[in-house]
């Protein structure tokens, strides 16, 4: 069954003076013209965004306000266009966050270069670091574009952790059960 | 007033009356660019231009907001961009035709007019005047006449431009008006064969086949529609073709010619163009409508002067058979039924994809000549048989 022929039929005469085709066709356009319409206006109508989506990458904090990044540097050397930097530094002893030790003096994400593969986001083992569904980005100058620190956890906010890793780290090693 | 327009100067008359049309014509050509672009949207399922708005017209409540929705102001912007973005001169054409062809497009499109009686009204001996700024006995052949001048635009623009689309456009525009318009002409030799007796004083005129759509009894207030549908086909099929609108726009195709004769042209140069091609389709929706569709009256066999009368009757009041009144409801119903032949352009041209060259001409010389001629035929018997002395 390799090539099936297929009987062309001659036009009819009704269909060789295009004319009741023409009316079918117009038939149909007059039900569209009555018809719904599809557009989304969007800066008032904005599109639903599906979950998963990659848009912007955030910084997130933990349900106690702790930032959960801890400077590990994987997404650093993950980033493919190598659109991260980070500058590693030390939670001080006093904060309630010390048993971390560690965190980003700065981070920076330059959207310049930034390719929205996802890739950081994968890489991170704190799940500190968030592709979310922000997808307008615009900025009047280049500086603008490179997110600090403080954008970053401006534009990600707090996501639910249901982990709360570090501490039951901290409540293991009170109880003396390290690992 | 009406002894101070009688005391001015018959040129001055023609002056301010011609004016006074053109000021029509303009801006429906403009708005019809609006138009187009609107009900396609809407066939399209989108919502068209609806941005644009002048501050102003923001704080009328619900007036302006529906007017932005409309696209009025987008309509304006556009107006204002074509006239003053800059207008360049390509250093490869010929400079001299290049910059006349724009005036040729639009000189026969607005010429045009001046034949087409666009309204009527019952003057105190009881004779029907229409409106129109001459009424010359060969209406329909000065139509044909300067209405085909329009082509020698698109050849000049097509050769002017130095280019190879323009001139394909326009060697493509020639074979296809050259085509059409010998159906076009034949197609309307029935209806005055019909309204012209032997014997008579003859005449081309469109007013006088508005009367005779208007005659009472059952075969006179039948429009010509109905009396001739196939010589209504063919010079709506002929008029789709020399307005070049889909889908026998072989000579802009955007597709294939990117924009056939006026791809050289940009701003106030292109949009005149634009102008005189809705001009020439207004053009000749009025001229379809007063053969085929009985002119500004209302309705088959409801002629206006007797509707008007019958309200007068109706309502005692004397104002309805007022020529001022008549004259003005007449100019209505005649550009209603004129803005939906525009609508109709439209709505076809959003439904039917555009034909193949050779299918142009398939149809022109072998579908629509030989039924024109056969229609002709035809038609002729059947007067020579009714008015045969018996």
């Amino acid at each position: 069954m390799a090539v099936i022929q297929v009987e062309r039929k001659p036009l009819t005469l009704a269909e060789r003076t295009y004319l009741p085709q023409v009316l079918a066709g117009l038939w149909t356009t007059w039900k569209r013209l009555l018809g719904p319409r599809v557009t989304l206006e969007y800066p008032e109508q904005r599109p639903q965004i599906p979950p998963g989506y990659r848009g912007v990458p955030t910084l997130v904090k933990d349900p106690n306000g702790r930032e959960k990044c801890v400077s590990c540097q994987l997404c650093e050397f993950v980033c493919p266009p190598k659109a991260i930097r980070i500058t590693p530094g030390e939670i001080p002893a006093d904060s309630p966050a010390a048993h971390v030790e560690k965190a980003p003096r700065e981070f920076e994400i330059n959207m310049l270069r930034c390719i929205y593969c996802g890739l950081c986001q994968e890489v991170c083992p704190e799940e500190a670091i968030w592709l979310q569904d922000l997808y307008t980005l615009s900025g009047y100058s280049r500086g603008e574009l490179v997110h600090n620190k403080e954008r970053l956890y401006e534009l990600g906010g707090t996501l639910p952790d249901r982990h709360l890793k570090w501490d039951r780290k901290r409540a293991a090693a009170e109880r003396g059960n390290a690992h | 007033m009406i002894a101070f327009w009688n005391s001015l100067p018959h040129i001055v008359q023609l002056l301010v009356k011609g004016l006074a049309v053109i000021c029509v014509i303009f801006p429906i050509a403009g708005a019809s660019s609006m138009a187009e672009r609107k009900v396609s949207a809407w066939i399209q399922g989108r919502f068209g231009p609806n941005r644009a708005i002048v501050p102003w017209f923001a704080w009328v409540p619900f007036l302006g907001r529906w007017l932005q929705r409309l696209g009025v102001f987008n309509l304006l912007a556009d107006g204002g961009k074509l006239l003053f973005k800059e207008d360049p001169l390509p250093g490869h054409v010929r400079k001299f035709f290049y910059m006349i062809a724009p005036l040729v497009a639009i000189v026969p499109a607005f010429t045009t007019v001046t034949v087409v009686p666009f309204g009527g009204y019952v003057d105190a001996a009881g004779r029907t005047v229409p409106l129109m700024l001459a009424n010359v006995d060969v209406g329909i052949l000065t139509v044909f006449a300067v209405a085909s001048l329009g082509i020698y635009s698109m050849i000049l623009a097509g050769w002017a431009s130095n280019s190879k689309y323009p001139f394909l456009g326009s060697l493509r525009a020639s074979a296809q008006l050259v085509s059409y318009e010998l159906s076009m002409t034949l197609s309307v030799i029935p209806v005055f064969l019909w309204i012209n007796s032997p014997g008579s004083a003859g005449s081309l005129s469109l007013a006088n086949v508005v009367e005779f759509q208007a005659l009472p009894g059952f075969w006179g207030g039948l429009w010509f529609i109905f009396l001739m549908p196939v010589s209504a086909l063919i010079f709506l099929v002929a008029l789709f073709a020399e307005t070049n609108r889909l889908p026998f726009d072989m000579i802009e195709s955007e597709a294939d010619l990117v924009g056939g004769f006026h791809t050289e042209y940009g701003s106030f140069k292109w949009s005149l163009f634009f102008v005189a091609e809705y001009s020439h389709m207004l053009v000749g929706s009025g001229v379809f409508v007063l053969l085929f569709f009985g002119g500004w009256n209302p309705l088959p066999w409801l002629p206006l002067a007797q509707v008007l009368a019958g309200l007068q009757h109706l309502t005692g009041w004397s104002l309805w058979m007022n020529p001022f009144l008549m004259g003005a409801v007449s100019i209505v119903i005649f550009l209603a039924k004129v803005l939906f032949m525009i609508f109709f352009f439209m709505w076809v041209r959003w439904t039917v994809p555009r034909f193949r060259y050779d299918q142009v001409m398939r149809i022109g010389w072998r579908m629509l000549l030989p039924l024109a001629l056969a229609n002709l035929i035809v038609i002729m018997a059947v007067i020579a048989f009714l008015q045969a002395p018996a």
